[in-house]
């Protein structure tokens, strides 16, 4: 058992770089699609709604499918613009079909976010001559992320669980060695039981250092501090010293 | 006299519609610096709006609003509709007039002393060690300097409230504007926010306050002016306009209000 879990540790390296890439780069479209989606352009709102309604409503793994097998038929094409080297490596159309994807949930959770700022609070940052710059950096932006973070841990997650998806096109990370394990010894259970105890692991990371995220970013949310008492300055001067 | 001196604010001929819905109907205003001027009239009539307009979080369809002698430029947009014509404008303007919600509106990520320091900081660019200075000796003037570090989800109604009283005052307004600062709180609280408001105009600021409380229109402001469906029906010292009402409706008001 021991001996398998570190085999499966092998493919923990890939997991990660996955997770990691997916949902930095990501992040970088949802908030483009967000921008989007909240610009009053009826085009480019038409895009993003499209894009989401697209990316949401299809399986990651036909996703994945389409971009690594689908995408290949279209070889010529992809040589003649250069772009064959990318399409032709599982790795990259992994990590393309994941930030595609995750783009699409995190653009609706950051659109919830900034939609639930108060318009009170907006209204008093403008009535004090807040720009538009200023009201989003000091005002909109901290409130929004404080709200979006727990739905934003819940996609990190989930995100962690979908790079298993792509051992399906090869990849060796933890879930395709695992496959791998099994065709050579047969032992499924005890095999897919450390790769799902692997996934548990780092998600119980993950889970943690989201709540300590948020605990950090919402002491408005806790209860009220104590108040300090003060000691006496020459009885605390005495123990100071 | 106060005819030669600018007014702190001039409003003349306000109109504003939502939709088919004609809310303003032509209001003009003046403030002379230091009046403390109670607007008073029923739900609907347009209070809200009217000074909402005056710091442009209502853009008018017509009009024209100074604000100590400077006039808001507004142009027609291309939906054919009014807009600011210049934001920069309208945001040094808001920067002078600062503004008391009913709900409070308290930033509420950050703590009492950093809602006041905000704008100080951030708007006007002053030093933020003399900014903090400034406002604790407004929290202290207010009474909740004990609470500077406490976010305003753990103050009570009427703290928050002059918190926010707090807030506007470290702009060092030209003008403040209250819309019904006092009708969100428990009674017993309203006191406590009325007695900061009463040591304001004391000091001689100059004052529009939305207001349903009779005593600290008659008692308080200068002049009162009452509104009725986008017009001002009524407008003059609170010792003649309570004794002799010239409206009809000013009057039925009062005897619905005691
Ligand atoms: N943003 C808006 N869109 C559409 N209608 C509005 C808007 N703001 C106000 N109104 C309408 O305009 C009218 C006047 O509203 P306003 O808030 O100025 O009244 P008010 O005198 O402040 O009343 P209250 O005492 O209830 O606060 C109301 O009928 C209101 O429904
Ligand atoms: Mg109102």
């Amino acid at each position: 058992m021991g001996e398998t879990f570190l085999k499966l540790l092998e493919g923990l390296p890939l997991t990660l770089k996955l997770t990691f890439s997916s949902v930095t780069l990501g992040l970088v479209v949802a908030m483009a699609l967000a921008t989007m989606r909240m610009s009053g352009m009826p085009a480019l709102d038409w895009f993003a709604r499209a894009y989401v309604f697209v990316f949401r409503g299809t399986p990651l793994l036909v996703q994945i499918f389409l971009i690594y097998y689908g995408l290949g038929q279209f070889r010529p094409a992809l040589q003649a613009l250069n772009l064959w080297g990318f399409f032709r490596e599982p790795y990259w159309c992994a990590l393309l079909a994941l930030t595609l994807n995750t783009a699409a949930y995190v653009s609706e959770i950051i659109r919830g976010g900034l939609q639930s700022v108060p318009r009170g609070q907006i209204e008093a940052a403008r009535a004090c001559g807040m720009s538009p710059f200023l009201l989003y950096r000091r005002i909109i932006i901290p409130i929004a992320v404080r709200q979006a973070l727990p739905g934003y841990g819940n996609e990190i997650i989930l995100m962690v669980k979908a790079t298993s998806l792509a051992s399906i096109i090869t990849m060796m990370e933890v879930t395709g060695i695992a496959h791998k394990l099994i065709s050579q010894t047969f032992r499924a259970i005890e095999i897919f039981i450390c790769a799902g105890a692997i996934y548990l692991i780092l998600n119980f990371v993950v889970t943690r250092a989201i709540q300590a995220l948020e605990h950090r970013l919402s002491p408005h949310l806790r209860d009220a501090p104590v108040p300090v008492q003060r000691l006496d300055p020459a009885i605390s001067s005495g123990v100071d010293r | 006299m106060t005819l030669l001196s600018t007014p702190a604010v001039s409003v003349r001929d306000l109109r504003k519609s939502f939709g088919s819905l004609e809310v303003l109907r032509g209001i003009s205003l003046d403030a002379a610096e230091g009046q403390v001027i109670s607007i008073l009239g029923s739900s609907g009539s347009g209070k809200s709006t009217m000074l909402r307009c005056i710091n442009m979080l209502e853009t008018p369809d017509a009009g024209e609003i100074a604000i100590g002698g400077e006039v808001i430029a507004l142009r027609k947009g291309r939906n054919g509709r009014t807009e600011p014509a210049n934001r920069s404008q309208v945001d040094r303007i808001r920067s002078r007039v600062a503004m008391v919600f009913q709900s409070f509106n308290l930033w509420s990520h950050l703590t009492v002393l950093e809602n006041v320091i905000e704008a100080p900081i951030h708007v006007q660019k002053r030093p933020r060690a003399e900014c903090i200075a400034e406002a604790e000796a407004l929290l202290a003037k207010v009474g909740i300097v004990d609470k500077r570090n406490h976010y305003p989800a753990h103050l009570s109604g009427g703290q928050q409230q002059r918190a926010a009283i707090a807030r506007a005052l470290a702009m060092k307004p030209q003008l403040m504007l209250f819309d019904e600062p006092t009708s969100a709180l428990d009674p017993e609280l309203v006191g406590e926010v009325l007695r900061v408001m009463r040591s304001l105009a004391e000091e001689g600021r100059t004052m529009l306050v939305v207001t349903h409380e009779m005593g600290f229109a008659r008692d308080v402001s200068s002049r009162v002016v009452f509104l009725h469906k986008g017009m001002v029906e009524e407008d003059g010292p609170p010792g003649e306009v309570f004794s002799a009402p010239t409206s009809p409706r000013f009057r039925q008001f009062i005897s619905e209000h005691r």
